[in-house]
């Protein structure tokens, strides 16, 4: 696990002038499923590309398992692709699509039979090598690449969104089988995807990417818990990301009341950005007629005071049931507030919001007009 | 070294297929009557072409038969088209076969057999005192059957693009059927329409086989005008002519062509 | 009701068809094997058996055989190098392509002749260059010739197509695997591109099999095609029965050629139109 497989180094690459990839520095180790994950246009793919061969870097060198494959062809490296949209060989039969790169390196054919059916097996696609691609659904097809790439033995597989075209069903399936074949195969698995559920549910690691920069590489717990900038915050699940300012460690105030929270080595008085999870936000209705500063309120507040220094009243604007919880907002201060709570507010109730100190992640406020450019909205 | 390679291919395919256009286009200044002499430059041919009457004539028989042949073609075609998309796939499979038998026929198999029906028509109907003259008439009828599966091809794939919820929720707006098809068909096959009209045209004018077989004495074209000129040696007005016609649908093409997609630039190919 | 409305559309077409495509086809069989009297007779058929057009048909098809063959060694690397140019280089160079096409073919067949005469414009460039001269012209050598020209780009614009159609991916996936670039162009790109090949030999091999425009303007008088003699019938001798027996003959030619074609148009699973 702590081998540099693949070493990417002051990777930059340029299309038509557009910088696609800027100094990108990034390694990845033995059995390890990565991640990189970010919007379109974020340099993902490109980076994959460049990993695959079919992209030369304008800068940078590219290692593999200690060997500079920069210029290496593609059909000279130990890695195989699983290609958007499968790009199937239409005009051969599934097994012939599957012996592909077994008859080129000219294994014989007893050792592609065998192979074939354990691939097949693999997918569980057993009894489909006459059928051809055109005839399987999209989520057989998706098999059939995989097979395709993995009887070559790679040491890495590269996913360029495999699983893009799917239905939302077929989808969550395959994540779980990805991640079963990884573990049989054990070999590093490196999947582009734009679908933050998809990165969390299957990686070891992911790489946030926005804009041909990084920006955090981590666990999944890491990255959904402590996102390091705005911009992955926003991008890795919803969020409520606010200006505040950092009194003194551990004490950050935001619009005008002072919250504990866990963060140290901001400075005192220091602009910061604010990130509350909707899920963090903990709600307490208040009565119709608690007027602020009667007993009922003193209860109340007294009751959060327990646990948490600050908190804020608002109004609850608009409720959307989703199944397992409600999505609410909120309005407080002057900001609309996402809550997600598994009781019921309805519109119009008055609340009390207040988080818990663990949850609150202050980041640092954008410096440069790089990362300005970072924070910016994922969708535009 | 590829590359390299591959552009001096390139030079060499464009040297072979515009070798005979500039052949063509200089012969059109020549100052000679024979093609097999040069006299110098000179511009009277494109003077003289508009004083023969000849040649007038043909040109505006070619120019009167690739319109009226490619409108009705057009028309045709566009009518077909709609019903096509309504048939059963069975029906709809012969009707394309059929499409196909003007397309992939050889063009002289195509023009004896309009020339015998033709033909086998004027002996019927002679029994009656009426008869069939070989000119105007049928070359038109000639150029419009060959014409009608070039703009069905330019037509359906529009027509099969069409997302019938549009043309739907034009009637659930309040829209009458007709007003729908007005506002929300037609403007989407327009393209395939025109282009189908501008294939058709244009492979009318080119024509000469099936003009050759069903024109008869006594009514030309400038391609059949062309041939029977070959013998006793072109005559340089012919050269004017056609130099002329390029040069205006190249500035058409330039005009036109430069905001359209390389596709469709592809189907004008006669 | 909806039946009705399909009639008035589909109607004049099918008229149309019947009238101008299926009947006339029809007379050919009929005069073809009729005599003047109207009586059944397979003489016209027959008369193709004479050496003089045996040997035109003959000559006719190992032209055509050979222009399509040519054709095609010349239009497949040409389409490769256009489908791996950029897009927009690639719109201006297909118009490149297209734009001779707009000269009257007849003259631009025609304009072989001024090039290959004994002193024509490429025996003066030969002549220049001190290289020995070329003397083709009235020889079924320019025959070919003008074949090829005039028909090499119904073989490179379905075989282009053919290409522009084939994912990028198709191909990088081949590299990906382990195959070099002559693995992959034969074991993919070149199967996935064979029913452009396919229509493309289709749309040669015809026109260049029955032409008699390319014989009569380049061959001079001495060399017949088969489609010299067949039009000679129509227009110079007027026998329309031995000419219909002799299209007919032509005919079975065109269509073992499509059977041909078919049966490998099936066989690579894709169906193509012949656009």
């Amino acid at each position: 696990m702590s081998n540099k497989l693949i070493d990417l180094q002051h990777i930059t690459k340029a299309f038509d002038g557009n910088v696609v990839l800027d100094d990108l520095n990034l390694y990845i180790r033995e059995n390890e499923f990565l991640t990189l994950l970010g919007p379109s246009g974020c340099g993902k793919t490109t980076t994959l590309r460049i990993m695959g061969g079919f992209e030369t870097p304008d800068q940078g060198r590219v290692i593999f398992d200690g060997a500079d494959i920069t210029s290496l062809a593609p059909n000279k490296r130990q890695l195989n692709t699983v290609f958007q949209k499968y790009a199937l060989f239409t005009h051969m039969t599934v097994a012939d699509n599957i012996a592909f790169g077994l008859r080129i390196r000219k294994k014989t054919d007893a050792y592609i039979k065998d192979k074939i059916k354990y691939a097949l097996k693999l997918v569980n696609l057993e009894g489909f090598e006459n059928r051809t691609p055109d005839s399987l659904s999209g989520g057989q097809q998706q098999r059939i690449a995989i097979a395709r790439a993995i009887v070559n033995e790679p040491k890495v597989l590269l996913l360029d969104e495999p699983l893009g075209a799917l239905d939302l069903k077929l989808r969550q399936d395959m994540q779980y089988e990805l991640i079963r074949l990884k573990n049989e195969l054990g070999i590093t698995f490196i999947y582009v995807t734009h679908d933050q559920e998809e990165a969390l549910t299957m990686s070891d690691t992911i790489v946030v990417m926005n804009q041909g920069y990084i920006q955090q590489i981590g666990t999944p717990e890491d990255i959904y818990n402590e996102p390091q900038n705005a911009f992955v915050a926003d991008f890795i699940g919803d969020s409520n990301i606010v200006n505040g300012m950092m009194i003194q460690d551990k004490l950050v105030e935001i619009f005008g009341v002072k919250y504990d929270c866990v963060d140290t080595g901001f400075g005192t008085n220091k602009p910061v950005d604010v990130v509350i999870r909707p899920e963090d936000v903990e709600l307490i209705s208040l009565p119709e007629d608690a007027q602020q500063g009667s007993e009922e309120y003193q209860n109340i507040v007294s009751r959060i005071m327990q646990f948490n220094h600050g908190f804020f009243e608002g109004t609850v604007s608009h409720i959307i049931f989703k199944g397992m919880h409600y999505e609410m907002e909120v309005q407080a201060r002057g900001f609309e507030w996402l809550v997600l709570s598994t009781r019921m507010f309805p519109v119009g109730t008055r609340v009390l919001m207040s988080v818990d100190p663990f949850n609150i992640q202050i980041m640092h406020k954008p410096e440069s007009e790089d990362e300005k450019a970072v924070s910016m909205d994922p969708e535009a | 070294m590829r590359k390299i390679l591959s552009r001096i291919y390139l030079v060499f395919i464009f040297i072979l297929l515009y070798a005979p256009i500039a052949v063509l286009i200089i012969l059109s200044f020549n100052n000679s009557r024979t093609r097999a002499k040069w006299g110098g430059w000179t511009l009277s041919w494109y003077a003289s072409m508009f004083r023969d009457d000849v040649i007038m004539a043909a040109l505006g028989n070619t120019l009167l038969i690739a319109v009226l042949s490619a409108l009705i073609a057009t028309i045709l075609g566009l009518m077909a088209s709609i019903s096509l998309l309504a048939m059963k796939r069975k029906n709809r499979n012969i009707v394309l076969s059929l499409l196909n038998i003007p397309m992939l026929n050889a063009e002289i198999v195509t023009g004896i057999s309009l020339m015998l029906i033709f033909i086998a028509f004027g002996q019927f109907l002679s029994r009656w005192g009426y008869m069939i003259e070989f000119g105007f008439g049928t070359v038109l009828i000639g150029h419009i059957t060959f014409n009608i599966p070039y703009t069905v091809l330019s037509i359906m794939p529009k027509l099969r693009q069409i997302n019938i919820s549009t043309y739907e929720a034009a009637l659930d707006l309040g829209a009458s059927r007709w007003l729908a098809f007005r506002k929300v068909i037609i403007p989407d096959i327009m393209p395939g329409v025109l282009s189908g009209f501008m294939l058709a045209f244009t492979l009318s004018l080119d024509d000469f086989v099936i003009t050759h077989f069903t024109k008869g004495p006594g009514f030309d074209t400038l391609s059949t005008k062309i041939y029977t000129e070959v013998r006793k040696g072109i005559k340089p007005e012919m050269y004017a002519l056609s130099t002329l016609l390029f040069v205006s649908v190249l500035i058409l093409l330039l005009i036109f062509g430069r905001g359209r997609k390389k596709q469709q630039g592809a189907l004008i190919i006669p | 009701m909806k039946k009705k409305w399909r009639i008035w559309l589909d109607g004049p077409y099918l008229i149309w068809t019947a009238a101008f495509i299926i009947i006339p086809l029809l007379m050919i069989v009929y005069f073809g094997l009729t005599d003047k009297t109207g009586a059944f007779t397979w003489s016209n058929i027959l008369q193709m058996g004479t050496p003089e057009r045996l040997k035109a048909l003959f000559l006719s098809l190992l032209l055509s055989l050979i222009a399509t063959a040519i054709c095609l060694l010349m239009a497949y690397p040409l389409a490769l190098i256009l489908n791996n140019m950029k897009a927009g280089a690639t719109g201006f160079i297909t118009t490149i392509f297209i734009i001779p096409m707009w000269m009257n073919s007849l003259l631009r067949i025609l304009a072989w002749q001024t090039l290959l005469e004994r002193n024509g414009v490429i025996n003066q460039l030969l002549g220049m260059m001190h290289l020995p001269k070329l003397y083709i012209i009235n020889t079924p050598y320019a025959i070919a010739l003008g074949m090829i020209y005039d028909f090499l780009p119904f073989m490179l614009l379905p075989i282009y197509n053919a290409l522009q159609k084939i994912d990028v991916n198709v191909v990088n996936a081949a590299y990906d695997l382990g195959a070099n670039r002559f693995q992959t162009f034969w074991k993919v790109i070149f199967p996935l591109s064979l029913p452009g090949v396919i229509s493309g030999i289709t749309m040669v091999f015809v026109p260049a099999l029955t032409t008699f425009v390319i014989s009569d303007f380049l061959g001079g008088s001495k060399v017949l095609l088969i489609g010299n003699v067949i039009e000679q019938q129509f227009t110079q001798v007027g026998n329309w029965n031995v000419g219909s027996g002799l299209s007919l003959v032509l005919m079975i030619f065109i269509l073992i050629s499509m059977a041909i074609m078919q049966h490998y148009d099936k066989d690579t699973g894709e169906s193509t139109t012949t656009l």
